[in-house]
């Protein structure tokens, strides 16, 4: 479980996260919703640790980043896997080089066991051999992300972390990632933090979820919760949509 | 003006900090060091073998009609020819050539690499980016340009010799004797310790411009041109320090 105690983060002038509270528990899909601008990339920066805290404290399974050496950072690290918006994967690496990479700097393994992890992890996204060899800029948007998860699991993290996995995505493509973290998720048993503007993912995914808004949280609930909910927070967010607002007018008659 | 430059100063020096931390996973490093060989060495040497036939040439004719005269035999051409590429036309010229090829290279490599997030990337990974993206290259830069400048200084003269022939300017005989003459070997030791420095500012200013983009494409083709200006800059000066310190 990661717990999030308090948090503040400005730059210069302009305070981003005003004092977070939130619980991120085992085995569940937690998405972060909200709009631009509202904060969802600086908190998962700072829940990562890529951007160090004004104040407040985050914690994983008990143990307090801020309060850890730096073995103690690097061992967490490990625990990790973070999927970003656009897969951040290595220009210069093969896919299998990409995936690979994490085991060949932490996994105590041989080569041929290397070997069978990273061909697990990318059956395991639905990558075909053939496109091991293959170079990122060879691979659509999809696979791209595909293999970004894969990496991002090869050292079967306890957490994983996606920004926004889904943007840049055609619909079909965007439920395909989501139904895969969200298989994975629950096949490894890993607390996923997921950025999303995708109402999509909310509905398919989303065990937990929680609204943004202006650095702090404005709601926290179910994807069915979402649905029922009368909160003006949630209502001007979620059914801004012409579609969200027949569905929840459809749902409200049934 | 001047407290950006002190600001800047102490931020390099910091990232040399980065840089400079003990590579805990040798073997990864090392795969990484001879790719960069591959990419910014070996790729090099058609233009510098280019470059440096033709400097040659022209260092030579020029020479041979500003030394028109019957008084001053050939050889001496050769030996103005030669101390012209051995002491500055390889060491300092090539070296800002490829402040130019491998400098803008560095800082837009990195430089992409950070605003994609594949730096992020490596950090959450557990992985130094500063470490494992730089010093490579700067191993690279440090092993592979010095060989290059050598490589600049056997053209170099090598066209400066062809020109002379092939233009009949020269006693091709007399000339090439020349080459020989009254060479102080101090001079390729002088010559490479600048080839080395040379290397050294290429690959780290051009890394610490790239390694700090913020925004997006244009702001990394932005940091590549403000490299180059900054290696030239700092090439011209630690060439006058140098000489300076080597050869008073």
């Amino acid at each position: 479980m990661i717990q999030v105690r308090g948090i503040h983060k400005s730059f210069g002038e302009q305070h981003v996260l005003r004092g977070i509270d939130v619980d991120f528990h085992e085995g569940q899909c937690n998405l972060i919703i909200g709009l631009s601008g509202s904060g969802k990339t600086v908190f998962l920066k700072s829940v990562l640790g890529l951007h160090a805290l004004d104040q407040g404290t985050i914690s994983f399974d008990g143990r307090v980043l801020g309060e850890m050496g730096k073995k103690e950072v690097k061992a967490l690290r490990q625990e990790m896997g973070m999927v970003f918006q656009g897969s951040a994967l290595f220009n210069s690496l093969t896919i299998a080089e990409n995936v690979r990479l994490p085991l060949d700097f932490f996994a105590s393994m041989t080569e041929a066991e290397k070997d069978e992890r990273v061909r697990f992890c990318l059956e395991r996204v639905r990558i075909e051999p053939d496109s091991f060899s293959k170079t990122p800029a060879e691979l659509s948007g999809g696979m791209q992300k595909r293999v970004a998860i894969a990496r991002a699991i090869v050292l079967n993290p306890k957490y994983l972390f996606c920004d926004e996995p889904n943007s840049g995505l055609d619909p079909e493509t965007a439920i395909v990632i989501d139904q895969l973290i969200h298989e994975i998720t629950h096949e490894f048993g890993m607390t996923t933090v997921i950025n999303t503007h995708d109402m999509n993912s909310v509905l398919e995914i989303g065990d937990h979820v929680i609204l943004m808004e202006n650095g702090i949280k404005a709601w926290e609930g179910t994807m069915e919760e979402v649905l029922d909910s009368d909160d003006s927070a949630v209502v001007d967010y979620v059914f801004r949509s012409n579609l969200f607002k027949k569905l929840r007018a459809a749902l409200k008659k049934a | 003006m001047i407290y950006r430059f002190l600001d800047g100063l102490g931020h390099y020096f910091r990232f040399l900090g980065e840089v400079f931390h003990k590579p805990e996973h040798g073997r990864e490093y090392l795969k990484s060091f001879f790719r960069e060989i591959e990419l910014l060495g070996f790729s090099s040497i058609a233009l510098v073998a280019f470059i440096s036939v033709f400097m040659g040439a022209v260092l030579t004719i020029q020479t041979a009609i500003n030394l028109d005269d019957p008084f001053v035999p050939d050889s001496y051409i050769a030996i103005a020819v030669r101390e012209g590429i051995v002491l500055e036309f390889a060491p300092t010229i090539v070296s800002l050539i490829l402040a130019g090829k491998v400098g803008s290279n560095i800082a837009s490599t990195l430089g992409t690499m950070r605003v994609t997030e594949q730096m992020d990337a490596l950090r959450v990974m557990g992985i130094n980016p500063a470490s494992y993206l730089v010093l490579p290259k700067l191993f690279a830069c440090l092993l592979f340009n010095p060989i290059l400048i050598v490589f600049s200084m056997a053209l170099g003269l090598v066209g400066g010799y062809y020109a002379g022939d092939l233009l009949n300017l020269v006693n091709t005989e007399v000339f090439l004797s020349g080459y020989f003459i009254e060479f102080n070997p101090f001079y390729i030791v002088y010559s490479l310790t600048k080839a080395t420095v040379f290397a050294f500012i290429i690959a780290t200013v051009s890394a610490y411009f790239g390694y700090n983009v913020e925004g997006g494409a244009v702001e990394v083709g932005k940091a590549s041109t403000k490299s180059v200006v900054a290696m030239s800059f700092t090439i011209i000066l630690f060439n006058y320090i140098l000489t300076d310190l080597l050869l008073q």
